[in-house]
Protein backbone atom coordinates (compact mmCIF):
# COMPACT_ATOMS: atom_id res chain seq x y z
CA UNK A 1 0.00 0.00 0.00
CA UNK A 2 2.65 2.48 0.91
CA UNK A 3 4.53 1.87 -2.07
CA UNK A 4 1.87 2.18 -4.25
CA UNK A 5 0.77 6.00 -2.39
CA UNK A 6 4.42 7.00 -3.09
CA UNK A 7 4.01 6.80 -6.78
CA UNK A 8 0.73 8.07 -6.71
CA UNK A 9 1.88 11.16 -4.78
CA UNK A 10 4.16 11.73 -7.69
CA UNK A 11 1.35 11.60 -9.88
CA UNK A 12 -0.57 14.37 -7.82
CA UNK A 13 -0.02 17.59 -5.96
CA UNK A 14 -0.69 16.01 -2.83
CA UNK A 15 -3.10 13.27 -1.64
CA UNK A 16 -6.04 13.91 0.68
CA UNK A 17 -4.86 11.66 3.36
CA UNK A 18 -1.09 13.80 3.26
CA UNK A 19 -3.17 17.00 3.32
CA UNK A 20 -5.56 15.68 6.77
CA UNK A 21 -1.96 14.86 8.22
CA UNK A 22 -0.74 18.59 7.09
CA UNK A 23 -3.51 20.33 7.80
CA UNK A 24 -4.11 18.69 11.45
CA UNK A 25 -0.41 18.47 12.30
CA UNK A 26 0.11 21.98 12.04
CA UNK A 27 -2.53 23.31 14.02
CA UNK A 28 -1.66 20.89 17.03
CA UNK A 29 1.83 21.84 16.82
CA UNK A 30 0.80 25.86 16.83
CA UNK A 31 -1.46 24.49 20.26
CA UNK A 32 1.80 22.99 21.96
CA UNK A 33 2.92 26.33 22.45
CA UNK A 34 1.31 28.40 24.58
CA UNK A 35 0.80 25.69 27.62
CA UNK A 36 -1.11 27.42 30.26
CA UNK A 37 -3.73 28.93 28.02
CA UNK A 38 -4.27 25.13 26.70
CA UNK A 39 -4.28 23.78 30.10
CA UNK A 40 -6.79 26.55 31.28
CA UNK A 41 -8.70 25.68 28.73
CA UNK A 42 -8.71 21.94 29.32
CA UNK A 43 -9.85 22.89 32.46
CA UNK A 44 -12.94 24.88 31.38
CA UNK A 45 -14.02 22.53 29.85
CA UNK A 46 -13.52 19.56 32.21
CA UNK A 47 -15.23 22.27 34.48
CA UNK A 48 -18.29 22.53 31.80
CA UNK A 49 -19.14 18.79 31.48
CA UNK A 50 -19.14 18.94 35.36
CA UNK A 51 -21.14 22.04 35.95
CA UNK A 52 -23.48 20.44 33.58
CA UNK A 53 -23.81 16.85 35.25
CA UNK A 54 -24.00 18.60 38.30
CA UNK A 55 -27.36 19.98 37.73
CA UNK A 56 -28.60 15.84 37.09
CA UNK A 57 -26.89 15.20 40.14
CA UNK A 58 -28.51 17.81 42.05
CA UNK A 59 -31.73 16.67 40.96
CA UNK A 60 -31.21 13.02 41.56
CA UNK A 61 -30.72 13.81 45.40
CA UNK A 62 -33.83 15.36 45.67
CA UNK A 63 -35.78 12.69 43.59
CA UNK A 64 -35.02 9.10 43.30
CA UNK A 65 -35.06 8.77 39.63
CA UNK A 66 -35.33 11.32 36.68
CA UNK A 67 -37.30 10.10 33.38
CA UNK A 68 -37.18 6.29 34.98
CA UNK A 69 -33.79 6.03 35.64
CA UNK A 70 -31.25 6.24 38.50
CA UNK A 71 -28.57 8.47 39.17
CA UNK A 72 -25.59 5.86 37.68
CA UNK A 73 -28.31 5.42 34.73
CA UNK A 74 -28.24 8.42 33.78
CA UNK A 75 -24.94 8.69 34.06
CA UNK A 76 -24.27 6.50 31.29
CA UNK A 77 -26.08 8.74 28.97
CA UNK A 78 -24.31 11.93 30.17
CA UNK A 79 -21.05 10.19 29.56
CA UNK A 80 -22.18 8.80 25.98
CA UNK A 81 -23.54 11.87 25.24
CA UNK A 82 -20.38 14.00 26.16
CA UNK A 83 -18.53 11.53 25.26
CA UNK A 84 -19.88 11.71 21.25
CA UNK A 85 -20.80 15.33 21.53
CA UNK A 86 -16.87 16.33 21.94
CA UNK A 87 -15.67 14.07 19.44
CA UNK A 88 -17.84 15.93 17.23
CA UNK A 89 -17.14 19.15 18.31
CA UNK A 90 -13.77 18.67 18.21
CA UNK A 91 -13.63 17.67 14.32
CA UNK A 92 -16.80 19.73 13.50
CA UNK A 93 -17.50 21.89 16.27
CA UNK A 94 -16.02 25.14 14.59
CA UNK A 95 -18.14 24.71 11.24
CA UNK A 96 -21.10 26.67 12.91
CA UNK A 97 -18.84 29.95 12.42
CA UNK A 98 -19.12 29.98 9.13
CA UNK A 99 -20.64 32.97 9.04
CA UNK A 100 -17.94 34.89 10.65
CA UNK A 101 -15.52 33.44 7.62
CA UNK A 102 -18.46 35.07 5.15
CA UNK A 103 -18.67 38.58 6.69
CA UNK A 104 -15.09 38.99 7.09
CA UNK A 105 -14.31 38.14 3.40
CA UNK A 106 -11.93 34.95 4.58
CA UNK A 107 -13.94 32.47 2.90
CA UNK A 108 -12.75 33.59 -0.35
CA UNK A 109 -9.36 32.56 0.35
CA UNK A 110 -10.48 29.40 1.93
CA UNK A 111 -12.43 28.91 -1.55
CA UNK A 112 -9.67 29.13 -3.88
CA UNK A 113 -7.39 26.38 -1.93
CA UNK A 114 -6.89 22.92 -3.48
CA UNK A 115 -8.56 21.72 -0.41
CA UNK A 116 -11.90 20.90 0.34
CA UNK A 117 -13.33 23.62 2.45
CA UNK A 118 -15.13 21.55 4.25
CA UNK A 119 -11.68 19.77 5.21
CA UNK A 120 -10.34 23.32 6.29
CA UNK A 121 -13.00 24.45 8.08
CA UNK A 122 -13.13 21.81 10.20
CA UNK A 123 -9.21 21.82 11.04
CA UNK A 124 -9.01 25.71 11.38
CA UNK A 125 -9.80 25.41 15.10
CA UNK A 126 -8.98 22.04 16.25
CA UNK A 127 -9.21 22.88 19.52
CA UNK A 128 -7.31 20.27 22.17
CA UNK A 129 -8.75 21.94 24.51
CA UNK A 130 -12.16 20.13 23.27
CA UNK A 131 -10.08 16.81 24.87
CA UNK A 132 -11.53 17.47 28.08
CA UNK A 133 -14.79 17.23 27.37
CA UNK A 134 -14.39 13.87 25.56
CA UNK A 135 -11.66 12.50 29.06
CA UNK A 136 -14.69 12.84 31.28
CA UNK A 137 -17.28 11.68 29.50
CA UNK A 138 -15.26 8.49 28.99
CA UNK A 139 -14.33 8.06 32.35
CA UNK A 140 -17.99 9.11 32.87
CA UNK A 141 -19.66 6.79 30.63
CA UNK A 142 -16.92 3.88 31.48
CA UNK A 143 -17.68 4.19 35.20
CA UNK A 144 -21.77 4.42 35.03
CA UNK A 145 -21.90 1.16 32.96
CA UNK A 146 -19.83 -0.51 35.66
CA UNK A 147 -21.98 1.01 38.13
CA UNK A 148 -25.34 0.75 36.38
CA UNK A 149 -25.25 -2.73 35.98
CA UNK A 150 -23.90 -3.62 32.82
CA UNK A 151 -23.76 -6.92 31.86
CA UNK A 152 -21.24 -7.58 28.83
CA UNK A 153 -22.14 -9.80 25.88
CA UNK A 154 -20.53 -9.65 22.20
CA UNK A 155 -23.63 -7.36 20.82
CA UNK A 156 -23.81 -5.01 24.08
CA UNK A 157 -19.49 -4.63 23.93
CA UNK A 158 -19.86 -3.71 20.02
CA UNK A 159 -22.83 -1.56 20.78
CA UNK A 160 -20.85 -0.12 24.04
CA UNK A 161 -17.86 0.95 21.30
CA UNK A 162 -19.95 1.47 18.48
CA UNK A 163 -22.18 4.51 20.12
CA UNK A 164 -19.77 6.88 20.78
CA UNK A 165 -18.42 7.24 17.28
CA UNK A 166 -22.40 6.61 15.66
CA UNK A 167 -23.02 9.56 18.02
CA UNK A 168 -20.07 11.97 16.99
CA UNK A 169 -21.15 11.06 13.30
CA UNK A 170 -24.08 12.07 14.07
CA UNK A 171 -23.23 15.13 15.78
CA UNK A 172 -20.52 16.09 12.95
CA UNK A 173 -23.47 16.19 10.35
CA UNK A 174 -25.93 18.59 12.54
CA UNK A 175 -22.70 20.92 13.18
CA UNK A 176 -22.19 20.50 9.14
CA UNK A 177 -26.15 21.31 8.48
CA UNK A 178 -25.50 24.29 11.02
CA UNK A 179 -22.58 25.45 8.90
CA UNK A 180 -24.54 25.04 5.71
CA UNK A 181 -27.35 27.03 6.52
CA UNK A 182 -25.40 29.99 7.23
CA UNK A 183 -24.85 30.44 3.63
CA UNK A 184 -28.63 31.22 3.52
CA UNK A 185 -28.75 33.03 6.91
CA UNK A 186 -25.77 34.58 7.79
CA UNK A 187 -27.01 36.37 10.87
CA UNK A 188 -28.78 33.13 11.99
CA UNK A 189 -25.78 31.48 13.82
CA UNK A 190 -28.23 31.03 16.74
CA UNK A 191 -30.91 29.18 14.99
CA UNK A 192 -27.97 26.72 14.09
CA UNK A 193 -27.06 26.52 17.92
CA UNK A 194 -30.86 25.30 18.84
CA UNK A 195 -29.99 21.57 17.07
CA UNK A 196 -26.40 21.74 17.98
CA UNK A 197 -26.04 22.78 21.32
CA UNK A 198 -29.72 21.80 22.11
CA UNK A 199 -28.97 18.45 20.76
CA UNK A 200 -26.27 18.24 22.81
CA UNK A 201 -28.35 18.93 26.00
CA UNK A 202 -31.45 16.69 24.88
CA UNK A 203 -28.82 13.82 24.26
CA UNK A 204 -27.30 13.94 27.59
CA UNK A 205 -30.89 14.09 29.25
CA UNK A 206 -32.95 10.75 30.30
CA UNK A 207 -35.39 11.04 26.64
CA UNK A 208 -38.38 9.92 28.75
CA UNK A 209 -38.51 13.12 30.75
CA UNK A 210 -39.72 14.47 27.08
CA UNK A 211 -43.39 15.08 26.34
CA UNK A 212 -44.53 13.19 23.19
CA UNK A 213 -44.32 15.57 20.59
CA UNK A 214 -40.65 17.13 21.60
CA UNK A 215 -39.67 12.99 21.91
CA UNK A 216 -40.91 12.91 18.49
CA UNK A 217 -39.07 15.71 17.41
CA UNK A 218 -35.92 14.91 18.77
CA UNK A 219 -36.29 11.19 17.87
CA UNK A 220 -37.55 11.51 13.82
CA UNK A 221 -36.31 14.82 13.09
CA UNK A 222 -32.98 15.81 14.89
CA UNK A 223 -32.41 12.53 16.69
CA UNK A 224 -30.89 13.44 19.19
CA UNK A 225 -32.43 10.94 21.50
CA UNK A 226 -30.84 7.88 19.47
CA UNK A 227 -27.20 9.63 20.46
CA UNK A 228 -26.81 8.40 24.02
CA UNK A 229 -30.27 7.84 25.52
CA UNK A 230 -31.54 4.66 23.35
CA UNK A 231 -28.14 3.20 23.16
CA UNK A 232 -28.10 3.23 27.31
CA UNK A 233 -31.29 2.11 27.20
CA UNK A 234 -30.50 -1.33 25.13
CA UNK A 235 -26.62 -1.67 27.15
CA UNK A 236 -28.63 -1.30 30.41
CA UNK A 237 -31.61 -3.27 28.98
CA UNK A 238 -33.85 -1.36 30.41
CA UNK A 239 -37.54 -0.78 28.73
CA UNK A 240 -38.32 2.22 26.84
CA UNK A 241 -40.85 5.32 26.70
CA UNK A 242 -43.52 5.42 24.10
CA UNK A 243 -41.36 6.08 20.60
CA UNK A 244 -38.59 4.64 21.51
CA UNK A 245 -38.06 1.18 22.56
CA UNK A 246 -35.07 -0.04 23.46
CA UNK A 247 -34.03 -1.66 20.04
CA UNK A 248 -33.64 1.98 19.32
CA UNK A 249 -30.22 1.69 20.22
CA UNK A 250 -28.87 0.42 17.53
CA UNK A 251 -30.58 2.72 14.97
CA UNK A 252 -27.63 5.56 15.83
CA UNK A 253 -25.44 4.37 12.50
CA UNK A 254 -28.32 4.38 10.04
CA UNK A 255 -29.30 7.73 11.25
CA UNK A 256 -26.04 9.24 11.49
CA UNK A 257 -25.36 8.05 7.38
CA UNK A 258 -28.98 9.72 6.58
CA UNK A 259 -27.80 12.83 8.37
CA UNK A 260 -24.61 12.80 6.66
CA UNK A 261 -26.00 12.48 3.50
CA UNK A 262 -28.46 15.48 3.66
CA UNK A 263 -25.54 17.33 5.39
CA UNK A 264 -23.63 16.89 2.68
CA UNK A 265 -26.09 17.78 0.19
CA UNK A 266 -26.89 21.26 2.23
CA UNK A 267 -23.24 21.64 2.33
CA UNK A 268 -22.40 21.23 -1.59
CA UNK A 269 -25.87 23.62 -2.03
CA UNK A 270 -24.35 26.50 0.00
CA UNK A 271 -21.53 26.45 -1.58
CA UNK A 272 -22.89 26.55 -5.01
CA UNK A 273 -24.76 29.37 -4.13
CA UNK A 274 -22.05 31.37 -2.36
CA UNK A 275 -21.07 34.33 -4.30
CA UNK A 276 -19.13 36.18 -2.30
CA UNK A 277 -18.87 38.86 0.53
CA UNK A 278 -17.73 41.36 -2.06
CA UNK A 279 -14.38 43.33 -2.16
CA UNK B 1 -23.62 62.55 32.11
CA UNK B 2 -25.11 63.66 28.73
CA UNK B 3 -22.57 61.72 26.80
CA UNK B 4 -23.47 58.44 28.68
CA UNK B 5 -27.22 59.05 27.76
CA UNK B 6 -25.96 59.36 23.89
CA UNK B 7 -23.86 55.70 24.41
CA UNK B 8 -26.35 54.43 25.76
CA UNK B 9 -29.01 55.48 22.83
CA UNK B 10 -26.71 54.09 20.45
CA UNK B 11 -25.75 51.20 21.83
CA UNK B 12 -29.91 50.00 21.97
CA UNK B 13 -30.17 51.04 17.96
CA UNK B 14 -27.05 49.78 17.14
CA UNK B 15 -28.85 46.12 18.61
CA UNK B 16 -32.11 47.02 16.92
CA UNK B 17 -30.26 46.45 13.61
CA UNK B 18 -29.68 42.80 13.86
CA UNK B 19 -33.42 41.52 13.31
CA UNK B 20 -32.25 38.29 12.37
CA UNK B 21 -29.63 37.54 14.58
CA UNK B 22 -32.38 38.65 17.52
CA UNK B 23 -34.57 36.08 16.07
CA UNK B 24 -32.59 33.32 16.41
CA UNK B 25 -31.59 33.85 19.20
CA UNK B 26 -35.30 33.96 20.89
CA UNK B 27 -36.20 30.71 18.59
CA UNK B 28 -32.71 29.38 20.67
CA UNK B 29 -33.98 30.49 23.83
CA UNK B 30 -37.34 28.81 23.40
CA UNK B 31 -35.66 25.65 22.37
CA UNK B 32 -33.57 25.53 25.63
CA UNK B 33 -36.38 26.73 27.66
CA UNK B 34 -38.82 23.63 26.75
CA UNK B 35 -35.90 21.29 26.96
CA UNK B 36 -35.67 22.76 30.96
CA UNK B 37 -38.41 22.84 31.85
CA UNK B 38 -38.92 19.23 30.50
CA UNK B 39 -36.40 17.96 33.01
CA UNK B 40 -37.46 20.08 36.00
CA UNK B 41 -41.37 18.93 35.53
CA UNK B 42 -40.18 15.28 35.37
CA UNK B 43 -37.94 15.60 39.00
CA UNK B 44 -41.20 17.59 40.29
CA UNK B 45 -43.86 14.61 38.68
CA UNK B 46 -41.43 11.99 40.09
CA UNK B 47 -41.41 14.08 43.63
CA UNK B 48 -45.27 14.31 43.66
CA UNK B 49 -46.41 17.79 42.19
CA UNK B 50 -44.10 19.80 44.73
CA UNK B 51 -40.12 19.80 45.14
CA UNK B 52 -38.17 22.37 47.13
CA UNK B 53 -40.57 25.04 47.02
CA UNK B 54 -41.40 24.86 43.39
CA UNK B 55 -44.50 23.71 41.72
CA UNK B 56 -44.59 23.07 37.97
CA UNK B 57 -45.69 26.44 37.42
CA UNK B 58 -43.29 28.04 40.12
CA UNK B 59 -40.89 26.03 37.85
CA UNK B 60 -42.33 26.94 34.43
CA UNK B 61 -42.18 30.89 35.83
CA UNK B 62 -38.38 29.96 36.72
CA UNK B 63 -37.06 28.36 33.46
CA UNK B 64 -39.48 31.23 31.29
CA UNK B 65 -37.82 34.17 33.42
CA UNK B 66 -34.01 32.90 33.31
CA UNK B 67 -34.11 31.94 29.79
CA UNK B 68 -35.84 35.64 29.12
CA UNK B 69 -33.13 37.71 31.14
CA UNK B 70 -30.06 35.15 29.71
CA UNK B 71 -29.41 37.54 27.05
CA UNK B 72 -29.77 40.85 28.88
CA UNK B 73 -27.53 39.87 31.70
CA UNK B 74 -25.06 38.28 29.67
CA UNK B 75 -24.82 35.15 31.03
CA UNK B 76 -22.61 33.61 28.96
CA UNK B 77 -19.86 36.57 29.55
CA UNK B 78 -18.25 39.30 26.67
CA UNK B 79 -14.96 39.25 25.71
CA UNK B 80 -14.86 43.21 23.87
CA UNK B 81 -12.77 44.28 26.60
CA UNK B 82 -9.96 41.49 27.06
CA UNK B 83 -9.81 41.38 23.13
CA UNK B 84 -9.07 45.36 23.54
CA UNK B 85 -6.50 44.76 25.71
CA UNK B 86 -5.04 41.82 24.01
CA UNK B 87 -4.77 43.86 20.97
CA UNK B 88 -3.71 46.96 21.95
CA UNK B 89 -6.66 49.22 21.53
CA UNK B 90 -7.56 49.60 24.66
CA UNK B 91 -4.65 52.59 24.75
CA UNK B 92 -7.07 54.49 22.24
CA UNK B 93 -10.00 53.53 24.82
CA UNK B 94 -8.11 55.11 27.96
CA UNK B 95 -7.52 58.34 25.77
CA UNK B 96 -11.41 59.41 25.43
CA UNK B 97 -12.21 61.90 27.58
CA UNK B 98 -15.23 59.05 29.32
CA UNK B 99 -14.07 57.22 32.04
CA UNK B 100 -13.35 53.12 30.50
CA UNK B 101 -16.32 51.60 32.99
CA UNK B 102 -18.64 53.87 33.04
CA UNK B 103 -18.55 53.99 28.86
CA UNK B 104 -19.14 50.36 28.50
CA UNK B 105 -22.00 50.72 31.49
CA UNK B 106 -23.51 52.62 29.82
CA UNK B 107 -23.32 50.69 26.22
CA UNK B 108 -24.53 47.48 28.44
CA UNK B 109 -27.54 49.52 29.67
CA UNK B 110 -28.58 50.34 25.64
CA UNK B 111 -27.74 46.60 24.91
CA UNK B 112 -29.69 45.35 28.05
CA UNK B 113 -33.02 48.04 27.22
CA UNK B 114 -33.06 46.50 23.82
CA UNK B 115 -32.45 42.84 24.54
CA UNK B 116 -35.32 42.82 27.46
CA UNK B 117 -37.78 43.53 25.12
CA UNK B 118 -36.67 41.89 22.28
CA UNK B 119 -35.13 38.64 23.44
CA UNK B 120 -36.76 38.69 27.23
CA UNK B 121 -40.24 38.68 26.20
CA UNK B 122 -40.76 36.55 23.41
CA UNK B 123 -39.64 33.46 25.39
CA UNK B 124 -42.39 34.44 28.41
CA UNK B 125 -45.10 35.05 25.74
CA UNK B 126 -44.13 31.30 24.49
CA UNK B 127 -43.89 29.98 27.53
CA UNK B 128 -47.01 31.33 29.11
CA UNK B 129 -48.86 29.67 26.04
CA UNK B 130 -46.87 26.56 26.42
CA UNK B 131 -46.52 25.61 30.07
CA UNK B 132 -48.56 28.96 31.54
CA UNK B 133 -46.50 31.18 34.30
CA UNK B 134 -47.28 32.04 37.96
CA UNK B 135 -46.80 35.91 37.74
CA UNK B 136 -47.19 37.90 40.81
CA UNK B 137 -50.68 39.50 41.31
CA UNK B 138 -48.88 42.46 43.66
CA UNK B 139 -48.01 45.30 41.39
CA UNK B 140 -44.77 45.87 43.96
CA UNK B 141 -43.35 42.94 43.14
CA UNK B 142 -43.11 44.07 39.11
CA UNK B 143 -41.68 47.33 40.58
CA UNK B 144 -39.26 45.65 43.37
CA UNK B 145 -38.10 42.64 40.07
CA UNK B 146 -37.36 45.84 37.71
CA UNK B 147 -34.95 47.21 40.32
CA UNK B 148 -34.02 43.75 41.15
CA UNK B 149 -32.73 43.17 37.10
CA UNK B 150 -31.17 46.60 37.30
CA UNK B 151 -28.83 45.75 40.42
CA UNK B 152 -28.38 42.12 38.50
CA UNK B 153 -27.24 43.35 35.00
CA UNK B 154 -24.82 45.88 36.85
CA UNK B 155 -23.54 42.91 39.50
CA UNK B 156 -22.83 40.83 36.24
CA UNK B 157 -21.65 43.89 34.32
CA UNK B 158 -19.03 44.37 36.90
CA UNK B 159 -18.01 40.92 37.43
CA UNK B 160 -17.36 39.84 33.72
CA UNK B 161 -15.29 43.00 33.42
CA UNK B 162 -13.31 42.27 36.00
CA UNK B 163 -13.08 38.68 34.01
CA UNK B 164 -12.10 41.29 31.25
CA UNK B 165 -9.45 42.69 33.22
CA UNK B 166 -7.56 40.22 33.61
CA UNK B 167 -6.30 40.81 30.36
CA UNK B 168 -3.98 43.02 31.27
CA UNK B 169 -1.36 40.34 32.95
CA UNK B 170 -2.32 37.00 31.13
CA UNK B 171 -2.21 36.93 27.47
CA UNK B 172 -4.77 34.46 26.38
CA UNK B 173 -8.39 35.22 28.82
CA UNK B 174 -10.16 32.77 27.01
CA UNK B 175 -10.12 29.41 29.46
CA UNK B 176 -10.93 32.00 32.61
CA UNK B 177 -13.97 32.69 30.80
CA UNK B 178 -14.84 29.41 29.69
CA UNK B 179 -14.19 28.65 33.87
CA UNK B 180 -15.99 31.63 34.95
CA UNK B 181 -19.08 31.01 33.06
CA UNK B 182 -18.96 27.73 34.15
CA UNK B 183 -19.27 28.79 37.33
CA UNK B 184 -22.02 31.41 37.18
CA UNK B 185 -24.00 28.93 35.44
CA UNK B 186 -24.32 27.26 38.01
CA UNK B 187 -23.92 29.26 41.63
CA UNK B 188 -25.78 32.05 39.74
CA UNK B 189 -29.28 29.75 39.70
CA UNK B 190 -29.61 29.73 35.80
CA UNK B 191 -29.60 25.88 35.63
CA UNK B 192 -31.37 24.65 38.70
CA UNK B 193 -32.78 26.44 41.71
CA UNK B 194 -30.23 27.22 44.00
CA UNK B 195 -32.13 26.39 46.87
CA UNK B 196 -32.50 22.27 45.62
CA UNK B 197 -28.80 22.45 46.26
CA UNK B 198 -27.18 20.42 49.01
CA UNK B 199 -26.62 22.77 52.15
CA UNK B 200 -22.65 23.14 51.96
CA UNK B 201 -23.34 24.03 47.64
CA UNK B 202 -25.68 26.60 48.42
CA UNK B 203 -23.34 28.09 51.08
CA UNK B 204 -20.83 28.24 48.74
CA UNK B 205 -23.02 29.86 45.98
CA UNK B 206 -24.29 32.32 48.89
CA UNK B 207 -20.96 33.14 49.48
CA UNK B 208 -20.00 34.54 45.91
CA UNK B 209 -22.10 37.44 44.09
CA UNK B 210 -23.38 35.15 41.63
CA UNK B 211 -26.89 34.37 42.79
CA UNK B 212 -27.56 38.42 42.83
CA UNK B 213 -26.82 37.94 39.50
CA UNK B 214 -30.11 36.01 37.96
CA UNK B 215 -31.50 33.72 40.90
CA UNK B 216 -32.52 37.01 43.02
CA UNK B 217 -34.16 38.62 40.17
CA UNK B 218 -36.30 35.69 39.36
CA UNK B 219 -37.45 35.44 42.47
CA UNK B 220 -38.42 39.13 42.81
CA UNK B 221 -39.75 39.43 39.19
CA UNK B 222 -42.04 35.83 39.80
CA UNK B 223 -43.31 36.87 43.38
CA UNK B 224 -41.87 33.91 44.49
CA UNK B 225 -40.10 35.88 47.32
CA UNK B 226 -42.24 38.08 49.21
CA UNK B 227 -41.71 41.98 49.01
CA UNK B 228 -40.05 42.43 52.31
CA UNK B 229 -37.56 39.40 51.96
CA UNK B 230 -36.94 40.58 48.32
CA UNK B 231 -36.17 44.12 49.94
CA UNK B 232 -33.35 42.02 51.84
CA UNK B 233 -32.18 40.71 48.60
CA UNK B 234 -31.96 43.37 46.96
CA UNK B 235 -29.78 44.75 49.67
CA UNK B 236 -27.37 42.09 49.41
CA UNK B 237 -27.29 42.95 45.42
CA UNK B 238 -26.59 46.37 46.45
CA UNK B 239 -23.10 45.50 48.65
CA UNK B 240 -22.28 43.22 46.07
CA UNK B 241 -22.63 45.80 43.47
CA UNK B 242 -20.46 48.69 45.93
CA UNK B 243 -18.06 45.99 46.50
CA UNK B 244 -17.48 44.89 42.49
CA UNK B 245 -17.25 48.48 41.72
CA UNK B 246 -14.29 49.46 43.80
CA UNK B 247 -12.53 46.23 42.90
CA UNK B 248 -13.05 46.40 38.90
CA UNK B 249 -11.80 50.34 39.38
CA UNK B 250 -8.84 48.87 41.73
CA UNK B 251 -8.54 46.32 38.70
CA UNK B 252 -8.29 49.07 35.81
CA UNK B 253 -6.17 51.60 37.79
CA UNK B 254 -3.16 48.46 38.13
CA UNK B 255 -3.91 47.33 35.02
CA UNK B 256 -3.67 50.64 33.25
CA UNK B 257 -0.38 51.20 34.75
CA UNK B 258 1.43 47.88 34.36
CA UNK B 259 0.27 47.99 30.54
CA UNK B 260 2.45 48.20 27.56
CA UNK B 261 1.55 48.80 24.57
CA UNK B 262 3.44 48.26 21.07
CA UNK B 263 3.34 50.50 18.09
CA UNK B 264 3.11 54.15 17.12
Amino acid sequence: MAEHEGTAAADRPVSTLRMVRTLYGSRLRSQASFRASFLADLLGQVLIVGTEFLELWVILTQVETLGGMTLPQVAVVYGLGALAFGIGDLFFGEIDGLSAQIRSGRLETLLIRPVPLLLQISSLDLSLRRLGRILVGLAMYATALGLAGFSPTPATLLLAALAPLAGALLFGALFTMAGALQFWLVDGREFANAFTYGGNYVATTPGAVFALPMRAFFTFVIPATLIAYAPALALLDLPGPALIPTWAGWLGLPAALLAWALALTLWRGGVRRYTGAGG
Amino acid sequence: MPAHGRIAAAAFRQHSTYRLATAAGVFTNTVFGLIRASILFAAIGTAGGELGGYTMLQAATYVWLGQALLAPIEAFGTREVSQRVHQGDIAVDLLRPVDLLTLHYAQKLGRAGFLVLARGLPPLAVGALVTGLALPEDPLSYLLGAVSLLLAITVAFLADMMVNLVAFWLVETRGLTVVYTATMNLLSGFLIPIVWFPDWLLAIARATPFPSMIQTPIDTLSGRVPPLEALGLMGVQLGWTALLAVAAWAMLRAGVRSVEVQGG
